[in-house]
Formats: structure tokens, C-alpha cells, sequence
């Protein structure tokens, strides 16, 4: 039982399981599996940028600009579409990936190469990227009769009775799994968020692991912004406006210390489903979607506040009193 | 965020005079960038150098930046404070609703006043009572007070205002001087003596550099930064009551996105975002800069967001360019 309140996963997967059981008692067809794989395919794509994210806080970074990469990418992806109905969707996805790997490393040769500070830079980035597609379009919208079939069904592809949406963030978490837990790269994310210092003293390039945190941010967040303008067939200048601090909140729900070094990929994939589970009971259990707001917000401070006590304890606190005062 | 390349440091012979440290200070770099947006605003519009048409220009920073003056005090100890624009909407909406109860101009200020400095309070308390990071704590209280806003109004607005109450944001105190533009000078002032001539200044400064330090030098380090949180918590109320009184009207998505402009703001002032440096004069420079670029632009017709790239090359270039330039220089052998 100690053990288990120990465990951050568990006692997230436990809070996820009583939300649940929450939301059934008001309202039972919530936990028919029907329903349950919905929830779970409308939160596919913000587990997948929630990953991204992940390598980067894991890296004491933060990137501030995977929405509007997400957006400016998903743009791309639809003029793609509209100007050559005719390409292969998975080179169109190649196309995207590449594009917003390359946008990432834009903030990670800033950070790199020029120490800049990562608010600042993601900041600054985050406002480009989105003016960018207003460049691109002129603030034209691209709607669902302009973009092909072929690239609207595939996240609605069914492969075993479940949405290839679904499938591809499965994927991308498996993918994820074995890079942050079987490869030097992904420990590395860990020891330079960990401690810088001894990263550098073991042999890592700390600029150069978080330049590839960003990529991998950036790339995630390319492959999102597909899924994204293709799941809901419309893409305009403020698609996933403000979506990038629901990320942050899906790690920071995961247990993903924002001071680096700390985190999973399990506990990041439960932190999305729990805001997802959120987003998908409110208009069900009759509670105006207008609160869905002030509610992620509440559960971002207890989250982070349960989080917190759990990693005090790294060292002992002397001068508590004058402290206080 | 601690660095880990090891640096080695030069250390000079003599120490600069005064005068070339001013000439190389980031302050004369915005002047100088500031006169350049200047005549290049009055070149490219005939209609720029009209007093009136100046006075209106005001009206796109005062407001931001009588913010970011208090977020400039957070972000020099070391903190960040994103709920600033949620903040100004909730305090909005607090006075949008006491103004439907028929409150008069006074108390709908009060009531203003104290929303802004309960949220402050909310922030600071989490921040030095829970010793949680202030970026997540800011980001989370950021969803919660704008989400109360979207609770108490929905997609509705408030409008009814009394008539005393436009004043804030529309009254003229003298000729082209508009109220806000008086009540930016003023606070521009004040907090420009809080930070650089009282001992409450030092201490920021001083939990900045280094907090542990600060501590045991007798700086009551949890003090100083519940007071800033509230402090930022005041001004982005006072900045509601400019907009709110401006804009005669509230909807639960006033003042969206604006953390990131204030944020941007206190940046290209030349306030160290790790903390520990920076000054009010700098924050001042850059809301003059950034209110003559986007007013600028408006003469020209330029779309909002263009311009927002324009102040997100403007964030990242005044960073990056001088430390190329130092690195440019030592690789020429200075």
C-alpha cells in the first residue's frame, strides 16, 4: 500500500479509475468500452504531442511552440493536399514530420548554440510559427471539399474495430517507450535534466541532447498537426490556439518535474488521458463546458502540489524556520 | 537552469569608465532601436507624427506595460507570473458583475482592487507557503481564474457600466495626455524607485542572483515574493480597470494571450529571464518600442499577426544578436 502511494503512476492510475467511477455514477454509458475507446482516440493526438513535451521538460527545457508548430505543420499538410490531391498520404506525412523536426530545431540550435534561455526562445518561436501560416494562406481557411478523401479517412481508417488515430499514438507511445527507456539518446534526456554537470562528466553533449529533445518535440508535433487538420478537415491560422499549455498541463498531471530529470512515458500518457477523460465526462454529467477550464486549471495546482512532496525529500532542508517567515 | 560548459572568464585590466559602459549598456541599445522605429515610422506614414494620432498610439501599451513593470520585479527574483491575463479577466468580470448590482464607479475600483490582489495572493501563497515552481503554478492558475470567468459568463458579455466609469480608459488629463498614459509615467516612476533606490529593490535583486545567499543574509525571501505576486496582482487589476473602462465592455476572452506580450516585454527591456538583472527604464524603453511598432504598422495596414512575428524576431533577435557579436569579436582576436 506505501509502495503504491510511492508510485506516481499508480496513484495516477487510481485517480484516473475513481474520476471514472465518478463520472459512471452520474452517467453509466461512460464506461461502456464504446465510449471508453472514443475518449481515448479524442485524446490520441495530445498524448502524442504530451511525449514530445515530455523529452524536452525532461531536459530542464520547455517548448512553448508545439502548438503553433502542430498548426503552421497541419497547414503545410493541407496545401500539400490541395495542390497535389494526387500524393500519397504517407508522403505527405513524411513531408510533415520533416518540416516540423525542422522547426524544432530551429528553438534547439537557439538553445544549442546561442543559450538563450527556453522560454524565451519558444516564446518567440511560438509567435512566428503561427504568423507564418497567416503568411502562407493570407488568413484563408482550407475546408473539408477542398482536401481529398484519401487524406481525411486515414485517421478514421479502421483496423480492428479501432480508429487509425488510436493505433498511431499506440505506436508512437511504444516508439517513445523503447527511446526513452532502451536507447543512450533517451537516458540521456534524463541525466542532463537530471544534473547537468555530471551529465558533461559522463560524456553527454548537454546542448546538443536538448537540440535533439526539440526535434523530437518538433517532429511529433508535425506528425500532430496532420492528424489534426485531417481528423477535424479544416485548417485555418488558429487551429490548437493556446493547446500548448494543455500539453504542458498533461505532463505536469504525469508526474514530469518541470525542473527536469524526473518523469515516464507511461506517466505522461496518463496525464493526457486524465484531462481527456475530463474534457469527454463534463458535457455528459451535465456540467457547462464552460468549466472544463477552471477545472484543468485546479488540477494542474493539486497535481503539481501532490508532485511536489513527493520530490522534496532530495536533500536535508536546513533554515526551514527563517524560511517561513 | 544551470549551465554546464565550463566558461572561462576574462577579466580585465582596468574596469570600464562610466561613460562607455553606458554607451555599451542594453539601455542605449533600445534607445537606439527605439529612434530608428521612430524615423522610420515617421518616413514611412505622413500621418505619424500627429500628436493625436500619438496619443491613440499610447493606448497599445499602457496598458501591458503598467503589468509588466510589477512582472519585471517577479521575473529580476527569479519567478515568472503567466496568469497575469487571467488575472485582468477575472478582475473584468468581477467588475462586470457588481456593475449589473448597481455598484458606483468608487466601489466597482474596490472591487476591482481586491479581485486582482486575492488572485495575487492565491499565487504568492502557492508559490512560497508550497515551495512550488512558479511556471506551473502560474500556468495553472492561469486556466483557473479565466475559467471562473468563463463560468460567471459563459458567452455572454457584460455592458453596463456607469457613466463615471469610462474615464479610466478614455478620460485626458491634459491636451494629448490621455489618464493612462499619466497613470504609465507615474507607476513608471514609482517602480523605478521601488527597484533601484529602496532596500525592497536590493532584495530582489538580491534573491535573484542567489536566493540562499539572500536567506542568509537575513532577506525574508518568502516575504518579498508573496508581496511581488501581489503586486503583479494589482497592477494587472488596474490595467482590467483601464481596458475594462476602454473597451466599455466584458467578454471572458479580455486580455487573451497577453501574458506572452507582457512576458515579451519585460524580455527586450533587457531583464534577465533566469532573473537577478535588469531595470524599469529598460521595460519602459521597450513598451515604447513595441507600442510604436505595432502602431506603426497599423498606419501601414499590416495585419495584427504579421506584426506579432515582427515582435517575435524582435524578442529573439535583440537576445542573440549581441552574443554573436561578442563571439563574432573574440574570434577576431579581441
Amino acid at each position: 500500500m506505501n509502495m503504491l502511494l510511492k508510485n506516481r503512476e499508480a496513484l495516477l492510475v487510481v485517480a484516473i479509475l475513481a474520476l471514472v467511477a465518478l463520472v459512471t455514477l452520474r452517467f453509466p454509458g461512460f464506461v461502456q468500452p464504446a465510449n471508453l475507446g472514443r475518449v481515448y482516440n479524442d485524446t490520441s493526438i495530445l498524448i502524442i504531442l504530451a511525449l514530445g513535451q515530455m523529452a524536452v521538460i525532461l531536459t530542464r527545457c520547455i517548448d512553448l511552440s508545439m502548438a503553433a508548430n502542430l498548426a503552421l505543420c497541419g497547414m503545410v499538410a493541407g496545401l500539400i493536399n490541395v495542390a497535389w490531391p494526387g500524393l500519397p498520404i504517407p508522403l505527405v506525412i513524411a513531408a510533415v514530420v520533416a518540416l516540423g523536426a525542422a522547426l524544432g530545431s530551429i528553438n534547439g540550435l537557439l538553445v544549442w548554440k546561442l543559450n538563450i534561455p527556453p522560454i524565451v526562445v519558444t516564446l518567440g518561436t511560438l509567435t512566428i510559427f503561427r504568423g507564418t501560416i497567416f503568411l502562407l494562406t493570407g488568413g484563408q481557411w482550407i475546408n473539408a471539399h477542398q482536401m481529398s478523401e484519401a487524406f481525411k479517412g486515414l485517421p478514421r481508417a479502421d483496423l480492428f474495430g479501432i480508429p487509425a488515430l488510436s493505433w498511431f499514438s499506440v505506436l508512437i507511445v511504444a516508439l517513445m517507450f523503447v527511446v526513452m527507456t532502451r536507447t543512450a539518446t533517451g537516458r540521456a534526456f534524463f541525466a542532463v535534466g537530471g544534473n547537468p554537470h555530471a551529465a558533461v562528466y559522463t560524456g553527454i553533449d548537454v546542448g546538443r541532447t536538448r537540440f535533439l529533445a526539440y526535434c523530437l518535440s518538433g517532429a511529433l508535433a508535425g506528425f500532430a498537426g496532420y492528424l489534426w487538420v485531417s481528423r477535424y478537415a479544416v485548417a485555418y491560422v488558429d487551429i490548437a490556439l493556446g493547446f500548448e499549455l494543455d500539453i504542458i498541463a498533461a505532463c505536469v498531471i504525469g508526474g514530469i518535474s518541470i525542473a527536469g530529470g524526473i518523469g515516464s512515458v507511461p506517466g505522461a500518457v496518463l496525464g493526457a488521458l486524465f484531462l481527456g477523460i475530463i474534457k469527454n465526462a463534463l458535457p455528459v454529467i451535465n456540467i457547462s463546458p464552460f468549466a472544463q477550464m477552471a477545472i484543468s486549471g485546479m488540477v494542474i495546482i493539486i497535481a503539481v502540489a501532490v508532485n511536489a512532496r513527493a520530490e522534496r525529500r532530495k536533500g536535508r532542508v536546513i533554515l526551514k524556520k527563517a524560511e517561513a517567515h | 537552469m544551470a549551465e554546464a560548459q565550463v566558461q572561462t572568464r576574462h577579466i580585465p585590466d582596468r574596469l570600464q569608465s562610466r561613460g562607455s559602459r553606458l554607451l555599451k549598456s542594453w539601455e542605449s541599445l533600445l534607445v537606439v532601436v527605439a529612434i530608428l522605429i521612430f524615423v522610420a515610422n515617421s518616413l514611412a506614414s505622413p500621418y505619424f507624427l500627429d500628436p493625436w494620432n500619438l496619443s491613440d498610439a499610447t493606448f497599445n501599451f499602457t496598458e501591458k506595460a503598467m503589468i509588466a513593470f510589477a512582472m519585471a520585479l517577479v521575473v529580476i527574483s527569479g519567478e515568472i507570473d503567466l496568469s497575469v491575463a487571467s488575472i485582468v479577466a477575472l478582475t473584468s468580470t468581477a467588475m462586470g458583475y457588481a456593475a449589473t448590482q448597481g455598484f458606483d464607479t468608487p466601489a466597482l475600483v474596490v472591487v476591482g482592487l481586491a479581485v486582482g490582489l486575492a488572485c495575487g495572493a492565491v499565487n504568492g501563497l502557492l508559490v512560497t507557503r508550497l515551495g512550488l515552481p512558479s511556471i506551473v503554478v502560474t500556468i495553472g492558475t492561469m486556466s483557473l481564474f479565466r475559467g471562473i470567468a468563463f463560468i460567471i459568463l459563459g458567452d455572454q458579455a457584460f455592458t453596463e457600466y456607469p457613466a463615471g466609469f469610462s474615464w479610466f480608459g478614455q478620460g485626458y488629463v491634459w491636451w494629448v495626455f490621455s489618464f493612462e498614459f499619466c497613470l504609465f509615467l507615474g507607476f513608471a516612476l514609482l517602480y523605478a524607485v521601488i527597484l533601484h533606490m529602496t532596500n525592497f529593490g536590493r532584495a530582489v535583486y538580491a534573491i535573484g542572483n542567489n536566493q540562499t545567499a539572500a536567506l542568509f543574509s537575513g532577506v525574508r525571501v518568502a516575504r518579498v515574493k508573496f508581496t511581488l505576486f501581489l503586486l503583479t496582482g494589482l497592477m494587472s487589476a488596474i490595467a482590467s480597470i483601464c481596458l475594462t473602462s476602454r473597451l466599455g465592455s466584458t467578454r471572458p476572452s479580455i486580455a487573451l494571450g497577453w501574458e506572452l506580450e507582457v512576458v515579451t516585454m519585460v524580455v527586450l527591456g533587457g531583464v534577465s529571464i533566469l532573473g537577478g538583472s535588469g531595470t524599469i527604464g529598460g521595460v519602459v524603453l521597450a513598451a515604447f518600442i513595441m507600442g510604436m511598432v505595432t502602431f506603426g504598422f497599423g498606419l501601414l495596414n499590416v495585419p495584427g499577426i504579421v506584426m506579432s512575428i515582427f515582435i517575435g524576431l524582435l524578442l529573439i533577435s535583440v537576445i542573440a544578436l549581441p552574443i554573436l557579436y561578442t563571439r563574432l569579436r573574440r574570434r577576431m582576436g579581441h
